[in-house]
C-alpha cells in the first residue's frame, strides 16, 4: 500500500481541562473518499481545525504527502494543497459568486501588488486564467447562471455548493468538507453524493465530516468514528455500521 | 457600474477596464470629464477654482481611506495623521525651516513613501485588532501625530507650523499663488488614482482585501495572507494621504499642526459613508460633494448670515456660525433616507432598509 496522502499520528488537542481529541491516528489514502463521523461534540471539527492551522496540536503530528503541516498558518496550509469548507457556511457575502471562487485561487496567483495596480500584461493573463477556471468550477457545481449574483443572495443549498467550488479553486490535493449535507433535503443529498464522487474523480482526495449515516455509508471508502475525542471504530462502511461500539455511541447502551 | 445585464440594449465599453455602460451614461461621463477639464475657463473666479482645487486633496484622502475602510474593512479613525506626515515631509525639506529646497516632484513621490512607511508602522501592531478596537487605536495614533509635530518645535515650528513652503516649478513654470496649475495637478493625480484604484479593485490584491473585510477566517483558509494583505491596505491607503499632504502644503505654503485634527479624519470617513462604502464612484461623489459643501457652499451661507445680521443690526444672527449645523443636518438627513450611501448595490440597500434581499433575481445575471 502506498503512503497515505494525509497522515495524522497520535493527535491530541486539549482546551484547558477538556480533551477534544485524544491520541487520534487517521490515514487518508490518495484518491479516496474518507469520512469522519461521530455524535455532536465528538471532536470532528477540531480535527479539521488543527489540520488547517487554526489550532496547534497539543501532541502528535500531521503531514500531507510526507511534509508536516504542524505550525503552519491557515493560508500556508491552503498553499500546501489543503482546502476546506465550513460547518456554518462562510462565504464572502458582498462579493459576487464568481469573485468568491476567484479568491479561492489566491495561492495560484503570482502577480505582485505593483502588477495589480498597473494591470500589467502578466496580471491580465493571470486574471483571465483565474476567471476562466472559476467559470469552469461554477459550471461543475451548477452555478453558472448565478456568476454575478452576490453570494449572500443564493439560497442555502447553492451556498454550500459555492463553498465547495471556492475550495476547489486551486485544484487542492485534499478537500475537507465539514458537514456538507447539513440542512439538505433527500434529493439535495443525492446530488451532493454525486458531486463528492465527481470531485474524487477529478483527482481530489476528500475527507468529510458528516452526520448523515446513509450518505456517509454510500460514498465513503473508509469511515472513522470518533466519540468523546477518541477513535472507537475504523474501516470499511459496512463493518463500521455493524460495530457494536458505534451503535452504542450513536444510540446509547441497550439500544 | 461594474455589472453587466444581458437585457440591456446597447453598451459602450469604457477603456482601462472601467466596464460597460449605456450610451447615456457614457455621454454623461464625457460631459463630467469635459466640465472638470475646462472648469477654470468656464468659471474664472479664482476663489472658486481654488476651492475646487482644494476638493482635490480631499478626494485623494477619501480615495486612500476608502482602500483601508471600504475595501479592506479596517476602521481607521486617525487617517489625518498620514495627511499631516505627508505635508510635514515636504514642508520640512522644502522651506526656509532648514533652508532646504528639495524639488517638489521627487518629494511628491517621497511624501507618499514616507506616509506609506508610517502606515506600516501603525498597521503592524494593530493586525490582531478589528472593528471598535482598531478604531480606538487608530484614533490614538491620529491624536499623537499632530501632538508630536506640535511639540517637536525645533524641527516643525511648533504651534506656528512651517511657513514659506516652496511652491512647485514645472519646467520653468512657477505655480505661485495662481490656483489654476494646482487645479490641473490635482485633476491629473486624481485621474491616475482612479485608474490605479480601479485596477486594484479587480485584481488579486483587491479581492484579498474584500475577502478579509467579509470574513477574515474564511479568507485565510482560502490562501489569503492576512498580515501582508492588511499591511498593504494600510500602506497604500496612507500613501494617498502623503501625496495629498505634499500638494496641500505646497499650495497653501503654510502648515500647522491644528489643520490635521480629528475632525479631518471624521470628515473623510463621512465622505466614504455618504458615498457608499467600498465603491469607487461613491467615494468620488461623496468626497466631491462634501468638499464643495465645506469649501464653497457653507462658507458662502455663513457670509450671507453675517450680512443679514449686519443689515438687521442683530448680533446673534451676525455672529452665528451655521457651518457645522447645516453640515451635520445634511449628514443626518442622508443617513436617515439613504443609509447605504449615495452609490451602493441593491442587496446592501435592501439589508439597511430592513427589507428582504432581492430573492435571486439571479437569472438576470447571466452574461
Amino acid at each position: 500500500m502506498s503512503a497515505p496522502l494525509l497522515a495524522i499520528e497520535g493527535l491530541t488537542k486539549r482546551f484547558g481541562g477538556l480533551t477534544a481529541v485524544k491520541d487520534l491516528t487517521l490515514h487518508v489514502e490518495r484518491g479516496s473518499i474518507a469520512s469522519l463521523i461521530g455524535p455532536n461534540g465528538a471532536g470532528k471539527s477540531t480535527v479539521f481545525n488543527v489540520t488547517t492551522g487554526i489550532y496547534m496540536p497539543s501532541a502528535g503530528s500531521i503531514s500531507l504527502d510526507g511534509a508536516s503541516l504542524v505550525g503552519r498558518k491557515p493560508f500556508e496550509v491552503a498553499a500546501a494543497g489543503v482546502m476546506r469548507t465550513f460547518q456554518n457556511i462562510r462565504l464572502f457575502a458582498f462579493m459576487s459568486v464568481l469573485e468568491n471562487v476567484m479568491v479561492g485561487q489566491q495561492t495560484k496567483m503570482h502577480a505582485t501588488p505593483l502588477d495589480d495596480a498597473l494591470h500589467t500584461p502578466r496580471a491580465q493573463r493571470e486574471e483571465q486564467a483565474v476567471a476562466e477556471r472559476a467559470r469552469e468550477l461554477l459550471e461543475f457545481v451548477g452555478l453558472t447562471s448565478y456568476a454575478h449574483e452576490w453570494a449572500r443572495n443564493l439560497p442555502y443549498g447553492m451556498q454550500r455548493r459555492l463553498e465547495i467550488a471556492r475550495a476547489l479553486g486551486p485544484q487542492p490535493q485534499l478537500l475537507l468538507l465539514d458537514e456538507p449535507a447539513a440542512g439538505a433535503n433527500p434529493s439535495e443529498k443525492r446530488d451532493l453524493m454525486a458531486l463528492v464522487r465527481s470531485i474524487r474523480d477529478r483527482g481530489v482526495t476528500v475527507l468529510l465530516i458528516e452526520h448523515d449515516m446513509r450518505l456517509v455509508m454510500g460514498i465513503s471508502d473508509r469511515v472513522t468514528v470518533l466519540d468523546y475525542g477518541e477513535k472507537i471504530s475504523e474501516g470499511e462502511p459496512e463493518l463500521v455500521r455493524r460495530d457494536p461500539r458505534v451503535i452504542e455511541a450513536y444510540l446509547g447502551k441497550g439500544a | 457600474m461594474e455589472r453587466s445585464h444581458s437585457f440591456d440594449r446597447r453598451r459602450v465599453r469604457l477603456p482601462l477596464g472601467f466596464g460597460d455602460v449605456s450610451p447615456l451614461q457614457a455621454a454623461g461621463l464625457v460631459a463630467v470629464i469635459a466640465l472638470f477639464a475646462f472648469f477654470p475657463l468656464i468659471d474664472r473666479n479664482a476663489g472658486h477654482i481654488s476651492a475646487v482645487a482644494d476638493a482635490g486633496y480631499f478626494l485623494l484622502l477619501v480615495f486612500g481611506l476608502n482602500i483601508v475602510v471600504g475595501f479592506a474593512g479596517l476602521l481607521d479613525l486617525g487617517y489625518a495623521a498620514f495627511f499631516a506626515i505627508g505635508a510635514y515631509t515636504y514642508a520640512m525639506v522644502a522651506s526656509t525651516q532648514f533652508n532646504l529646497h528639495f524639488n517638489f516632484w521627487p518629494m511628491l513621490f517621497m511624501s507618499a513613501c514616507v506616509a506609506a512607511l508610517f502606515g506600516l508602522i501603525l498597521g503592524a501592531p494593530t493586525l490582531r485588532l478589528r472593528g471598535d478596537y482598531l478604531a480606538i487605536v487608530t484614533l490614538g495614533f491620529g491624536e499623537i501625530v499632530p501632538q508630536v509635530f506640535l511639540n517637536l518645535d525645533k524641527y516643525t515650528g511648533g504651534p506656528n507650523g512651517i511657513s514659506n513652503v516652496d511652491q512647485p516649478v514645472f519646467f520653468g513654470y512657477h505655480f505661485g499663488f495662481n490656483p489654476i496649475p494646482y487645479y490641473y495637478l490635482y485633476v491629473v493625480v486624481i485621474l491616475i488614482a482612479i485608474v490605479l484604484l480601479n485596477n486594484l479593485k479587480r485584481s488579486r490584491l483587491g479581492r484579498a482585501w474584500m475577502a478579509i473585510r467579509e470574513d477574515e477566517l474564511a479568507a485565510t483558509h482560502m490562501g489569503v495572507n492576512p498580515v501582508t494583505t492588511k499591511l498593504l491596505a494600510f500602506a497604500m491607503g496612507a500613501s494617498f494621504a502623503g501625496l495629498a499632504g505634499c500638494i496641500y502644503a505646497a499650495k497653501l505654503t503654510l502648515i500647522s499642526p491644528d489643520e490635521f485634527n480629528f475632525s479631518v479624519s471624521v470628515t473623510i470617513l463621512s465622505a466614504i459613508v455618504l458615498g457608499g462604502m467600498g465603491s469607487l464612484l461613491g467615494a468620488f461623489i461623496g468626497g466631491l460633494l462634501l468638499a464643495l459643501l465645506n469649501f464653497m457652499v457653507l462658507p458662502q451661507i455663513t457670509n450671507w448670515t453675517h450680512a443679514l445680521g449686519a443689515a438687521l443690526h442683530n448680533d446673534a444672527i451676525q455672529n452665528a456660525d451655521l457651518h457645522y449645523i447645516i453640515y451635520g443636518l445634511i449628514l443626518v438627513l442622508v443617513m436617515l433616507f439613504r443609509p447605504e450611501g449615495l452609490i451602493s448595490n441593491a442587496s446592501r440597500r435592501a439589508e439597511l432598509h430592513h427589507a428582504q434581499p432581492a430573492e435571486s433575481a439571479a437569472a438576470a445575471g447571466t452574461e
